[in-house]
């Protein structure tokens, strides 16, 4: 956030408080060690209960990996996030596909747009029931998806969805490891940060 | 778990599987406890020392220092004190050449004797790194084993004050193809990556190799690399009569009990079979222990620890009595005050459990409750359980009664013994058994199917099955990972500065001459971070071997420590600190002698490091440290061969790849050579006029040439120089290739001469194969294909 020219607050999980900001991003993580269901118990944490009515009320929510997770677990967004297919953690450069360049999260993109961003993940796998996802792909609802083969099995080859408003984004694959050519494959993942500042100024 | 044979030995009455024992364990009734008084009354009763470990000799001194016989607990605390993998008795009289052959180093601001040593990489940053075992657990259990060996050096750094910044693991098992290895390597891995990544550290490189020596003996090493600001270090000392003692982090229970004494002093797979010692591996909680980290990072910023150590190997034992053997000397323990997951433990198991995620701190009386206040922060359990005395004794409680009042030093110093070393008879013989004897290509085509063999072999192809199992990524700041030759994270965004790691070991080098292997082993090491472009300054070390008992084992490992500290004088380097693995066998057959050697070096600033990937851009992109990349960059860079190449095939891949043989010379070390080469390297990174660097290991100039290629997808053309078959196989030490830059040809010359490497201009990147010109060609594809199919075909 900071690189795209935002000033970052942390948010303490046991707080219920957002601190006034104009966006929240829900890092990737192990949250209770996922030794439950990946999201499962921090879909509880007292600070969830003042971002779900913020997020169904517009706020710009992302969640990254874990914190795709702890949205699915929240019904902020559809479907959910099972084991890989090959049953092992999968850290790897990606190709991906901008399908929804609308959402508060990826505005910075074109449609169609090729992009390279890390996944990292066991549980990574989306899945949801054939009308969930007949509808997610027909409300343009698949905002990301995998573009050179499919990594851990997810339906569709799906990388991230949005909710209806496309306030709410989860995502898989990383975009805060593609932020420089330094300490990452690319810069690619800057647009996701550089989509909500661009919102939130306008 | 080796149960006691003896009756009357209290404490392990109520463990077992059986129904009876189950109801025990529900409703646990009081034991009547050996304490210090019963033990006075009855000095003739019998005690499994012998089954604890210790010998006879050893039973006399306790018993003589404490001027009766020791408790049930007390006897529990020497056994684990004195264990081989505590006291390191039988390495100290060599081990102590490190520091008395120690370079002068302005950089050490702690060395041997702490946790881990720490290390001045300036801007007003301290960086503490160490490499530890955790061999046996592993082989037994491998999930966990490697779980709770990241697990336990991640504590040994922040139990300095630093925060954990990187892991590495280097990994040796039996045959890739044998059964046995389809099940610990794949544990192995899993363990790791479930631990590691669930604590949000970076993995960012290490070795997987295979040799039958280590079929029944896997070596699973674990390095851990920490940051602090210069003021922020830490130290493990009890002192201030009155201060609290505070255990801290995960809830005792009976898991690894006598872990440290029977699976590292008992050599391993003994008649009594491993199955009696599987209970004994201790079970991670990677998520406890990033509360763990957190916690502690806060106290030291708050200013509430005096002193801190992390438990790991015998547990409270170990902690308690070093504390108090380091501070002011004496220490009061409530053992009926440690919080328990297994109410049915007594004192001796509450000593020696070797549950995970636990540390303790010693704080001032009238800070404990701003101590404890953070704890609930973070949902770290805390409790007060002692405080610190000026008795002299270390003294400990239960309920009311004492069940150990002993010296603390008299635990922590342990013995000291001179064991017998023997030149291994067969060792001539061995030499003798010279490899220009084997069969070598006689042609291109010959040359061109013994490169594909060695790249395709399950020791020198592509280890994504295994890396990509770990988070490479997380934190931020990792600039290059594996498959580079070493590790690089940015500590500071603002400057670039940042830190270099790698960790080297050749079981076959060693074996053939301990002291020049485990310098060979150093200098690749030393090598692997030069080449990113750091500056070498400090070593660790791991050293893993067989039994100490057995005179050529006694000798090999003198022989690598000798070596070890005079090839870090020769370095200019100094040995921080380090762990010893004895009893590394099968049986009556010892592992190679496997030390396994880690270098830390500093980068004024990441942003020129330099790479291993031909035809791609060190400041530019891609060039991060993942695997996409898109081709481009220097299309015409000159390739130049740096060192001296020998005809040196002894303990080389080749000849133990193509021919299975192992015998003759191993290479020739040259650590002058080594310190110009890396010197050249950092002044060439700094000067911007190389595109890629990659050090010569194993395989030789043909290998390394080949994964210069597949990791930047571009190719080559070069022409060999002299003998085509020493030119491609060869192992001299002290070589690198270098890609240099379209137009700073003259430039690197001049840097070359300086710093007196001499190289040889082999021909240019480009392409999309590698062109041995005048002897062989392989398509990248092709290449690619053979690199990366080995490991998922053998592991799925």
């Amino acid at each position: 956030m900071r690189l795209a020219g935002a000033e970052p607050v942390s948010l303490w999980h046991g707080d219920r408080d957002l601190s006034g900001v104009d966006a929240a991003i829900l890092p990737g993580g192990f949250s209770y060690g996922d030794y439950l269901r990946c999201g499962a118990i921090a879909r509880f944490s007292p600070v969830m209960s003042e971002l779900v009515p913020a997020a169904r009320a517009g706020l710009p929510v992302l969640g990254i990996c874990n914190g795709f997770q702890i949205l699915c677990e929240a019904h902020l967004l559809p479907g959910a996030l099972t084991r890989n297919a090959g049953l092992k953690f999968v850290t790897r450069d990606l190709r991906l596909r901008v399908e929804n360049a609308q959402t508060a999260w990826t505005r910075a993109y074109r449609a169609g747009q090729q992009i390279v961003v890390p996944l990292k993940s066991g549980e990574g796998a989306y899945a949801a029931d054939p009308a969930t996802l007949a509808d997610l792909e027909g409300s343009g609802q698949v905002v990301i998806r995998y573009a050179s083969g499919n990594p851990n099995g997810s339906a569709a080859s799906i990388a991230g969805v949005c909710n209806a408003a496309g306030n709410v984004v989860g995502l898989m694959p990383h975009p805060e490891h593609a932020v420089d050519g330094l300490t990452g494959p690319s810069a690619d993942g800057l647009g996701f940060f550089a989509s909500v500042v661009a919102q939130v100024l306008a | 778990m080796i149960e006691p044979k003896g009756r009357g030995v209290a404490w392990t009455e109520e463990r077992g599987t059986s129904d009876e024992g189950r109801r025990r364990l529900k409703a646990p009734r009081r034991r009547a406890e050996d304490t210090v008084a019963r033990a006075r009354d009855t000095p003739d009763q019998p005690q499994p020392f012998a089954e604890l470990g210790l010998t006879e000799a050893e039973y006399a001194t306790i018993t003589r220092t404490l001027g009766r016989r020791p408790t049930s607990a007390e006897l529990a605390l020497y056994s684990v004190m004195w264990s081989e993998h505590c006291s390191y008795k039988s390495s100290k009289v060599h081990l102590k050449q490190f520091a008395d052959k120690a370079p002068p180093s302005s950089a050490l601001l702690a060395g041997i004797g702490h946790n881990a040593g720490v290390v001045d990489v300036g801007q007003g940053y301290a960086v503490t790194f160490k490499i530890e075992s955790h061999n046996h657990p592993s082989y037994v259990e491998p999930h966990q084993g490697a779980a709770t060996g990241v697990g336990g050096i991640v504590r040994d750094i922040l139990a300095m004050g630093a925060r954990p910044v990187a892991v590495m693991d280097a990994l040796r098992f039996g045959p890739a193809s044998a059964p046995d290895t389809g099940r610990v390597l794949p544990g192995v891995v899993s363990g790791i990556s479930f631990y590691g990544n669930c604590l949000g550290l970076p993995n960012i490189g290490g070795e997987l190799d295979f040799d039958p020596c280590y079929a029944g003996n896997p070596l699973v090493n674990a390095l851990c690399v920490g940051v602090m600001r210069h003021d922020e270090l830490q130290v493990a000392a009890g002192r201030g009569p009155g201060n609290k003692v505070i255990l801290f982090g995960s809830t005792t229970g009976p898991d690894g009990v006598g872990g440290a004494s029977v699976l590292a002093s008992a050599a391993f797979g003994a008649a009594d079979g491993v199955s009696a010692k599987r209970p004994s591996v201790q079970v991670g909680d990677p998520f406890t222990e990033k509360l763990l980290v957190e916690c502690c990072l806060e106290l030291y910023a708050d200013g509430l620890v005096v002193g801190i150590q992390d438990l790991g190997a015998a547990g409270v034992a170990c902690a308690t009595t070093e504390l108090a053997a380091a501070g002011t000397g004496g220490m009061l323990v409530r053992l009926d005050a440690v919080p328990l997951r297994d109410a049915s433990l007594g004192p001796p198991e509450i000593l020696m459990s070797e549950s995970q995620e636990r540390m303790m701190a010693v704080v001032e009386p009238d800070r404990a409750d701003k101590f404890l206040g953070v704890c609930a922060k973070w949902d770290v359990r805390a409790a007060v359980i002692g405080e610190v005395t000026d008795s002299g004794r270390l003294v400990m409680t239960w309920h009311g009664e004492t069940v150990v009042d002993i010296p603390p030093s008299s635990a922590a110093d342990g013995p000291v013994y001179h064991r017998p070393a023997e030149r291994w008879a067969g060792q001539d013989a061995l030499a003798a058994d010279d490899p220009d004897a084997l069969p070598r290509p006689a042609d291109g085509a010959g040359m061109r199917a013994a490169l594909l063999t060695l790249i395709g072999s399950a020791g020198l192809a592509d280890k994504s099955w295994v890396t990509d199992q770990y988070d490479r990524y997380v934190r931020g700041d990792t600039v290059l990972a594996m498959p580079e030759d070493g590790g690089l994270v940015r500590l500071d965004e603002v400057t670039g500065l940042g830190i270099a790691l790698a960790t080297d070991g050749n079981g076959r080098y060693c074996r053939l001459d301990p002291y020049l292997g485990t310098q060979l082993a150093l200098g690749e090491a030393y090598r692997n971070v030069a080449v990113t472009g750091a500056r070498p300054l400090a070593v660790t070390n791991c050293l893993n071997f067989g039994s100490p008992e057995d005179p050529a084992v006694m000798w090999q490992f003198a022989e690598a420590v000798r070596g070890l500290a005079d090839g870090c004088a020769a370095l200019g380097v100094p040995v921080t600190g380090g762990n010893v693995s004895f009893y590394n066998q099968t049986g009556t057959t010892p592992i190679h002698p496997t030390p396994v050697i880690g270098v830390l070096g500093v980068h004024d600033d990441v942003r020129h490091r330099l790479a291993i990937g031909f035809g791609r851009e060190p400041d530019g992109e891609p060039g991060g440290p993942g695997a996409a990349r898109a081709p481009g960059g220097t299309a015409a860079a000159r390739i130049v061969l740096l060192g001296r190449t020998r005809a040196e095939f002894g303990g080389s891949a080749w000849a133990h790849v193509l021919h299975g043989h192992l015998g003759g010379r191993p290479p020739e070390p040259d650590l002058d050579a080594e310190r110009r080469l890396a010197a050249l390297l950092a002044a060439a990174a700094e000067a911007g006029v190389l595109s890629a660097a990659h050090d010569l290991s194993d395989g030789g100039l043909a290998v390394a040439l080949a994964e210069s290629c597949l990791r930047g997808e571009t190719g080559c053309v070069v022409t060999v120089p002299g003998d085509p078959f020493t030119s491609l196989f060869s192992e001299s030490a002290g070589r690198a290739i270098v890609a240099v830059r379209p137009g700073a040809e003259a430039a690197f010359d001049q840097l070359r001469a300086a710093h007196d490497v001499p190289g040889v201009r082999l021909g240019a990147v480009g392409g999309d194969s590698l062109v041995f010109a005048g002897l062989f060609t392989i398509g990248l594809d092709e290449l690619a294909a053979v690199h990366t199919r080995t490991l998922p075909a053998l592991f799925g």
